[in-house]
């Protein structure tokens, strides 16, 4: 057993885990939050985006030890009290079907407007193109996210 | 009749949930400790870098380490830098941060198009030069144009430094020439100079394997082919450059006919297989087009 300590959502996490230990399996099953979904476990499907200092990985392929002293973002931490602009948006656009790849959505999505504010379709594609949609909604998820980005630069004058 | 084999199941039919084998688990902070821990633990250990393929292996069980030395926080192995002639790359550098560097762009061309077009965004923040050359797959995209940019390997173990040309690192499906006790550090590529270059692949899906890669590296002064460079992936058990071609090219007119049938000796060059992703016959077809469509992609690159 390895003793980490790392944040989750801005508070401090401190556990006994194994080595082989994954990051996805913490935060789902001793954390309890089921944001972060598991799809292929192999790095295709994008469902385990988490955000680890600002940039998003798989938590499928991630060791928890190797979080120790790192600070982890999760959709639970992005939506905290209310919903999100882009969750309202993919809300309104009806880009969500089973929802089971929404959460890995909204988690890439956040990071693209953060580095690109004002995107173009081809990088919401390029952001997005790591995570899975099983129900093949893109184009209603692509939309969403491009109104979302809309609204917060008019918002921003 | 193409007979279709398919080859066996790795990960599929496996948990990939959990990590299903225990390890000692080693976090160095300098290189000098990552060789001492490789020199103890030698075949039995496997170095973890990006995880984006050790993992995935671990998980289908097709590796079952005793000792995982994260290299990770490992500092000063993450850099681009230009030196003179040469670029200087650290093993450590994610795919994403060659995506990003301004020196990558502008003097290696063909990797800089590589790392656009692998895997997404979450890999590429992962996944390191180091690891993607280590794992040795024959479909390795960085492999092809730090091939045509004549790149050399620097390799580290207790007893010191060597340096191994690309070529030579690459020995099979899986396997370098790197000895258990052995930990790449660097990779040294030379600029584009008076020439450019670029790469092409094909592939199902942008962030799947590659059915077929070529990279070109072309100097072509006054619409003819002065100097050439071709290497491709996925098409023999490991990344190869294509000399037959090359010295084929040199002197022939640059969108010519000449030049697009002495493209055809490149199938005497390859020796692919068959197998899900694709057939061996299409890639002896299709790198042809990959070429040809890089020969004219540097060219471009070179008049603009």
């Amino acid at each position: 057993m390895v003793k980490v300590s790392f944040k989750v959502n801005g508070e401090l996490v401190e556990l006994d885990v194994k080595p082989n230990e994954l990051l996805i399996n913490t935060l789902r099953e001793r954390l309890m939050l089921t944001g972060t979904k598991y799809g292929c476990g192999i790095g295709e499907c994008g469902g385990c985006t988490v955000v680890v200092d600002g940039e998003p990985v798989l938590a499928c392929l991630t060791l928890t030890v190797d979080v120790n002293g790192r600070e982890v973002t999760t959709i639970e931490g992005l939506s905290k009290e209310k919903l999100t602009d882009v969750q309202k948006a993919l809300i309104e656009e009806g880009a969500i079907q089973c929802g089971y790849c929404t959460p890995a959505f909204v988690v890439m999505s956040e990071y693209l407007l953060k580095e690109k504010p004002q995107p173009t379709l081809d990088d919401v594609r390029e952001y997005l193109k790591g995570v899975l949609c099983r129900c093949t909604g893109y184009i209603n998820i692509f939309k969403a996210v491009l109104k979302a980005a809309k609204s917060r630069s008019e918002f921003r004058g | 009749m193409v007979e279709l084999k398919v080859p066996p199941v790795n990960v599929t039919g496996r948990n990939t949930r959990i990590i299903p084998v225990e390890f000692e688990y080693y976090e160095p902070r300098t290189l000098k400790e990552a060789l001492m821990l490789l020199d103890e633990y030698g075949e039995s250990a496997r170095i973890l870098a990006g995880g984006t393929d050790l993992l995935v292996k671990i998980k289908a069980r097709l590796v079952e380490p005793k000792v995982i030395i994260n290299v990770k926080k490992v500092a000063g192995l993450n850099y681009v830098v230009e030196d003179g002639d040469l670029v200087r790359i650290g093993a450590l550098a994610r795919l994403r941060d060659l995506e990003k560097s301004e020196i990558v762009k502008k003097y290696l061309p063909a990797l800089y198009d590589a790392v656009k077009l692998m895997g997404s965004v979450q890999i590429r923040n992962m996944a390191t030069i180091g690891g993607n050359l280590c794992n040795a797959s024959p479909a390795a995209d960085t492999a092809p144009p730090l091939l045509v940019h004549n790149a050399k390997a620097l390799i580290a173990s207790t007893s010191g430094e060597r340096v191994v040309p690309l070529e030579e690192f690459f020995v099979g499906p899986g396997k370098t020439s790197m000895k258990p006790n052995e930990m790449l550090v660097e990779i040294i590529a030379e600029k584009t100079g008076k020439g450019s270059s670029a790469f092409k692949k094909i592939s199902r899906v942008s962030v799947d394997l590659a059915i077929a890669s070529s990279a070109v590296y072309i100097d072509g002064e006054g619409g003819v082919v002065r100097d050439a460079r071709i290497a491709l992936g996925s098409v023999a058990p490991k990344p190869i450059r294509a000399r037959k071609t090359e010295s084929l090219i040199r002197g022939l007119k640059l969108y010519s006919e000449e030049l697009r049938e002495a493209l055809n000796a490149l199938e005497e060059e390859v020796s692919p297989i068959t197998d899900a992703r694709s057939t061996a016959e299409y890639r002896k077809y299709i790198v042809k087009v990959l070429t040809w469509d890089a020969i004219n992609t540097a060219y471009e690159r070179l008049v603009r």
